[in-house]
């Protein structure tokens, strides 16, 4: 390493890469961050891709990114704005220029800049000649012309050498970065293991990228110091895949077979794919035909006796609505993961939003509730996965799980838990030899009922769409009956609030301002509330992950704040369904609504301006 | 009749009152399943009896054995989802013209082609009887009925092409009141392995009565009705001497003895011919009408080969249980 070389050391850095969608960034970014982890930094990551999977090329619309931030500490989010934009041509600079901190690093492939790209970008002129960059330290390299050159001895397709140039920023930002080649190199030989030409141009053109930035003599390059990380065996994993992982976890500990009833949909699809590829695990997956028989499926497997769950995002929970219905009149358990994406209808699919809580909580006919339980980050994922397996077959009910696209995509490194770590989980079969099995009796003290399935001898019987008796289950058009029953399903689902852990008080839990989130922003409001703390300003932190039913503490919590702020990706649902629990209590709300998720920057905005009110 | 003598058929019958109206269709089709159910090998306990919305899928609830009553249009999803999940059972699933070709077209197609190992039993009465006398997708161009005062103006599905056209192995077309020849077609079904379609003509007493009164008043039946079985020649009617011949492209109706024409002239029922065009011709035809099975042949089916790939990649794979798959693929130690 060159000793001359100026070494800043940084707490965290945020670096995002980005260029046409078939760039190959995020690859890129996740070599960067997978480096990043192996190396003892926190990181975590966030995609940003367009919903055309191969839009016009050099257009802004096709600009696919991939942001990740890692540190020492408190890396809760892929952070706000960019210290480095790498940019692989004009149209990957529009995109994100407002996103880079004034004073930030770009590095541009110097090579693409020619007027075709420029206009197709939508410049007007040329940035790099006029001084709309100078607020950023820009580094124009022609990455293009040199992987070309670095690879010219090689037999290989000019497309083929074209495909590498990704690793030739991303070598470049080894080097700012000091960070070690070697991971990438392993990958590579992973990866392209049957086409050595391959593995060998990617290390070609990785390396000279780095040696390329370090013959610039660039001043400074950074060290990022190690995190302090509890001890134990990592990995990265994405909330889509920690979701797919939680659900096959739950399935091994109840010792049942999963069964998937899905159909493709953004961005939920990977946990389907993820389940598919795990039949050396049991998993059924059935790819439906459409959403409600993806559903209608897992409710016809539940039936059977498997862990059944379908997967969707914000549409296909409404095309899903009736058949939930159905799973909460029938008594089966059921997860439904709902990945929320930007809507209404198809609204934005590739982004992030939190505004299908309502649909969640109260989108049926009829008297139909439901648990709904949603996750903070992506590794959390699998936790709450796995609980609402465990909730759905303890409980005997349909439980819809919430993540988003935010913390579905994004990841960070996730310390692995050991299967005899997690909780027991306990199915309701009812045991063989019971007399007189009745399908809607309750377990004694609990509201739950016993599951009896096809090919249990002399415990046939008839469930359905119906109201039914309570207690026998025959059909029943009873008005005193349906009340009963009506108010049984009900308190089945109340009941679970004394099997949840009780929310927890973070941050500064003596002050008069708390601030309430729920879901995927558990990190912006995490950091927010620790660095505001740190600056000396008192606020608490309530995150919910139980929303219905909400631990039981929820209202003697909330009770101890002069002033709540309620801060959702969306226009206030989360705030509306408190204070129709809680109407005694002041609520004041944040929303953001862009299909992005919150800044730190905003939020500490928003706070600060409501602790001076 | 009885290969076992373990079940009779009011061995299938719950304790619950049946409610179709006096004279259903529906009576006589629950009888000849229960019939069926009884001579068959198949414990109580595995049968599993699978329906949507309508007259027709309160069925489940007259059973004696396991039943789902789902949600309009989707008895094949769940049913799907039931044999998938747990191949050994037999799963019936009952289902109406409206529930399986109406709102539920998409599923029916799809299990279809999936060749589920299901019997689905579609009663076609050609009109919606639990909402009280709106046209279905079976009803007749131009049927006068409550929300076509002037007569429809859609073209019918025939059941038998949708079958055809999704790649089905099975078809089978009964009539309500046929108890002996139901029992006979539904044995068949559950014989076969992948979705077998049994489209049962069912007459609707009260929106719809008569219908099928041409095709089975006791005058014509017998001249208008064709009772195929596999490997026996085309013959019916009353004197058994009609019969069915090729002419060009198209089926004609001939008469043993006329014209030079014996038995050996006609044609031969081949339910196991793999191409469709004369089982096609015989499921479009209006006079004689084909009854019995017109299609059983053999492909693999869905559940089957579901679950054998399972265990063909649990054999292989490194992976055995959760604790593997964490662990596996990239990981570092933090000390």
């Amino acid at each position: 390493m060159d000793s001359k070389k100026t070494i800043i050391e940084l707490e965290r850095v945020v670096i995002k890469f980005s260029g046409d969608s078939g760039d190959g960034m995020q690859l890129t970014g996740m070599q960067f961050s997978d480096t990043s982890a192996l190396m003892g930094n926190e990181v975590s990551t966030f995609p940003d891709y367009p919903a055309e999977i191969r839009a016009p090329q050099g257009t802004v619309g096709g600009v696919s990114g991939f942001q990740l931030n890692f540190g020492t500490e408190d890396i809760n989010t892929p952070g706000d704005y960019a210290d480095v934009l790498v940019a692989m041509n004009p149209a990957a600079l529009k995109a994100n220029l407002r996103w880079i901190k004034p004073g930030g690093t770009i590095i541009l492939d110097i090579d693409s800049f020619t007027d075709k790209n420029l206009e197709k970008a939508e410049y007007k002129e040329n940035p790099l000649l006029n001084d709309s960059l100078h607020d950023f330290h820009v580094i124009q390299a022609p990455i293009t012309s040199l992987t070309k050159e670095t690879l010219k001895e090689l037999d290989l397709d000019t497309k083929s050498v074209i495909r590498t140039k990704n690793m030739f920023a991303l070598g470049m930002v080894y080097w700012l970065f000091n960070r070690e080649s070697e991971f990438s190199h392993e990958y590579f030989e992973k990866k392209f293991k049957k086409v050595p030409v391959i593995i060998q141009a990617n290390k070609l053109v990785l390396d000279a990228g780095y040696n390329y930035a370090f013959s610039l003599q660039l001043v400074r390059s950074y060290r990022i110091p190690k995190a302090k990380i509890k001890s134990g065996t990592y990995r990265t994993v994405s909330g889509n895949v920690a979701t797919a992982w939680g659900l096959l976890a739950a399935a091994e500990k109840s010792g049942l077979q999963l069964f998937l009833g899905s159909y493709p949909i953004t961005p939920a699809t990977e946990i389907l794919q993820e389940i598919a590829n795990r039949k050396d695990l049991g998993a059924i997956s059935f790819q439906a035909e459409d959403e409600i028989a993806g559903i209608v499926s897992a409710i016809g497997a539940a039936f059977a006796g498997k862990f059944a769950c379908t997967t969707t995002s914000g549409p296909g929970l409404a095309l899903k609505s009736e058949a939930i219905g159905l799973a909460v009149i029938a008594e089966l358990p059921l997860v439904i993961v709902n990945v929320q994406r930007g809507g209404p209808s198809t609204g934005l699919p590739t982004k992030t939003e939190q505004a299908d809580l309502l649909q969640a909580l109260y989108g049926r006919n009829g008297e139909s509730p439901c648990v709904v339980i949603a996750v903070g980050t992506p590794s959390n994922c699998f936790k709450y996965a796995y609980i609402a397996g465990k909730i759905a077959l303890e409980h005997m009910t349909p439980v819809i799980l919430l993540t988003d696209g935010f913390i579905a995509n994004g990841s960070s490194p996730w310390r692995i838990p050991k299967m005899s770590e997690l909780d027991e989980i306990k199915t309701r079969f009812i045991k063989d030899g019971t007399q007189n099995y009745k399908p809607y009796q309750r377990i004694e003290g609990t509201m739950i009922r016993e599951w009896a399935i096809p090919g249990m001898a002399g415990f046939e019987h008839r469930i359905g769409g119906l109201e039914k008796m309570a207690v026998t289950g025959t059909v029943s058009y009873v008005p005193e009956n349906h009340e009963v029953m009506v108010r049984e399903r009900a308190k089945k689902i109340e009941d679970i609030k004394n099997y949840i852990p009780d929310i927890k008080i973070q941050g500064e839990p003596d002050s008069d301002l708390v601030v309430v989130g729920w879901g995927g922003t558990y990190g912006h409001l995490l950091s927010t509330v620790n660095e505001l703390n740190k600056e000396g300003k008192k606020v608490a932190l309530l995150h919910f992950n139980y929303i219905n039913p909400l631990p039981k503490n929820t209202e003697e919590v909330l009770g101890k704040y002069k002033k709540i702020l309620v801060t959702e990706i969306n226009d206030g649902q989360f705030f509306s369904y408190l204070r129709s629990k809680f109407p005694q209590f002041n609520y004041t709300k944040y929303n953001k609504i862009q299909g992005l998720p919150f800044t730190i920057q905003e939020l500490k905005e928003t706070i600060i301006k409501n602790l001076e009110e | 009749m009885a290969e076992n003598t373990k079940y009779t058929f009011k061995d299938f019958k719950s304790d619950q009152q049946v409610r179709w109206c006096p004279g259903c269709g529906d009576i006589a089709i629950m009888s000849s399943i229960q019939k069926a159910m009884a001579e068959m090998d198949t414990s109580l306990e595995n049968y599993a009896v699978i329906s949507g919305i309508g007259c027709s899928s309160r069925f489940p609830y007259y059973m004696s054995t396991y039943g789902f009553h789902g949600i309009h249009g989707r008895a094949g999803a769940l049913a799907s989802g039931v044999k998938t999940a747990n191949p050994k059972l037999s799963v019936w699933q009952i289902t109406g013209d409206g529930d399986a070709l109406a709102i539920g077209g998409n599923h029916f197609i799809h299990e279809i082609r999936r060749n589920i190992d299901l019997n689905v039993i579609l009663f076609n009465n050609q009109i919606y009887g639990l909402t009280k006398g709106q046209y279905s997708p079976t009803s007749f161009y131009g049927q006068v009925t409550k929300t076509s005062p002037y007569g429809t103006v859609e073209q019918p599905f025939e059941p038998g092409e949708l079958v055809i056209g999704s790649n089905g192995t099975f078809f089978a077309r009964g009539i309500d009141a046929n108890v002996q020849m139901n029992i006979e077609i539904f044995k068949e079904a559950e014989k076969h392995r992948g979705t077998s379609i049994v489209e049962v003509l069912q007459n609707c007493v009260i929106f719809n009565d008569g219908i099928y009164d041409e095709l089975t008043n006791k005058e014509h039946k017998e001249d208008r009705q064709l009772y195929l079985r596999h490997g026996e020649p085309m013959i019916f009617g009353k004197n058994r001497d009609k019969g069915l011949m090729l002419d060009g492209f198209d089926l004609k109706v001939v008469k043993i003895g006329e014209n030079g024409i014996t038995e050996k002239d006609i044609l031969v029922h081949n339910a196991h011919d793999i191409r469709p065009y004369m089982q096609l011709m015989l499921i479009k035809m209006k006079l004689p009408v084909a009854l019995g099975v017109i299609r059983a042949v053999a492909l693999p089916t869905y559940d089957n080969a579901v679950h054998k790939q399972i265990d063909e990649v649990i054999s292989k794979s490194k992976i055995k249980c959760m604790d593997d798959l964490l662990n596996s693929g990239s990981t570092w130690v933090v000390e």
